[in-house]
């Protein structure tokens, strides 16, 4: 018996193991919480006609290039699931790595973007549609930030061989984490 | 758990991802709400559902976890039903929101002014 694996690794009370379930029922929390602030955007944005004036100085071409990165490094996070399963740990190593560098890529943009739009005056309060896209926004990029804090500690188990169902479990939150931001792009970018 | 795809399977979901997001980009330039509506949230469900279903293999998950992210959606869809009859209007049968209203007006009368939080 390998007492040095975690018991929860093996449980398969639920037909699918623990940890995988954890991140699942994490996930269902993370679409209600995105999906409620979505929702009360939504629900305004239709109200309010006049927030397309405001809409309009969102930067379209950041919030696509940052589409793409994620979109990406979904890709490479997946693809470092699947060298987990294969045992290929030097391969899953850096495909998650190159998931992180695809989110700090994200956040440099998101600074960029962020700056431009303090700098021309656009802050959380200066009307509600602001306080959305920097609340929604906000949330999210906490969120990658966390992912990739995370990743990289798996990064330093999957280089020595431990643990290496832990990629798929941090790759399933980056996917969802990826799938926020699909939501996100065209409400506050496309739809002007 | 190994029901994971062969690499070029992900590629090609990857670029399936990119040319939805073209069109998604593309969509909106015809200038048409319904054209823009559907290109942009439309393409937004279809790219969701291929990354939840290729990517987080939700197609070989168990179906509980459907279920469970179903019941999620349904929460918010309750919280738009429940809410959107106030929110999305500035008054009612026997109510009248007139912060809104006066909102409402203002932006009309002078088009392009952000004056203050509503």
């Amino acid at each position: 018996m390998e007492h040095s694996v975690p018991i929860a690794t093996r449980r398969r009370a639920t037909g699918i193991p623990t940890g995988r379930l954890a991140v699942w029922w994490l996930l269902g929390s993370e679409v209600v919480l995105f999906g409620g602030l979505i929702v009360s955007y939504l629900l305004r944005r239709l109200l309010y006609e006049h927030w397309s004036d405001s809409a309009v100085h969102t930067n379209t071409v950041a919030g696509a290039t940052n589409t793409v990165v994620l979109l990406t490094s979904s890709l490479f996070v997946v693809l470092a699931h699947h060298a987990a399963e294969h045992r290929k740990t030097q391969q899953a190593f850096w495909y998650l790595w190159l998931t992180i560098g695809g989110g700090l890529t994200f956040l440099v943009i998101k600074g960029f973007e962020w700056g431009r739009e303090i700098a021309h005056g656009y802050t959380l309060t200066t009307n509600l549609f602001w306080s959305f896209y920097y609340t929604a926004t906000g949330l999210h990029t906490f969120h990658v930030v966390a992912g990739l804090l995370i990743m990289a500690i798996v990064s330093l188990e999957v280089r020595r061989a431990r643990n290496l169902h832990h990629v798929e479990l941090i790759g399933i939150y980056w996917h969802f984490v990826d799938v926020v931001w699909i939501f996100l792009f065209p409400l506050l970018y496309i739809a002007k | 758990m190994s029901d994971t795809y062969e690499p070029m399977k992900y590629v090609k979901i990857w670029g399936i991802l990119l040319l939805l997001l073209a069109a998604s980009i593309i969509g909106p330039m015809f200038e048409r709400p319904t054209v823009t509506l559907i290109t942009a949230f439309g393409i937004a469900l279809v790219k969701a559902s291929l990354v939840a279903t290729y990517f987080m293999h939700l197609n070989v998950e168990k179906r509980y976890i459907r279920y469970m992210l179903y019941a999620m959606l349904l929460m918010i869809g309750l919280l738009f039903a429940g809410t959107a009859p106030d929110v999305m209007q500035a008054s009612g049968l026997r109510w009248q929101n007139h912060a809104v209203q006066e909102l409402i007006e203002e932006h009309a009368t002078h088009e392009g002014n952000q004056s203050r939080i509503p």
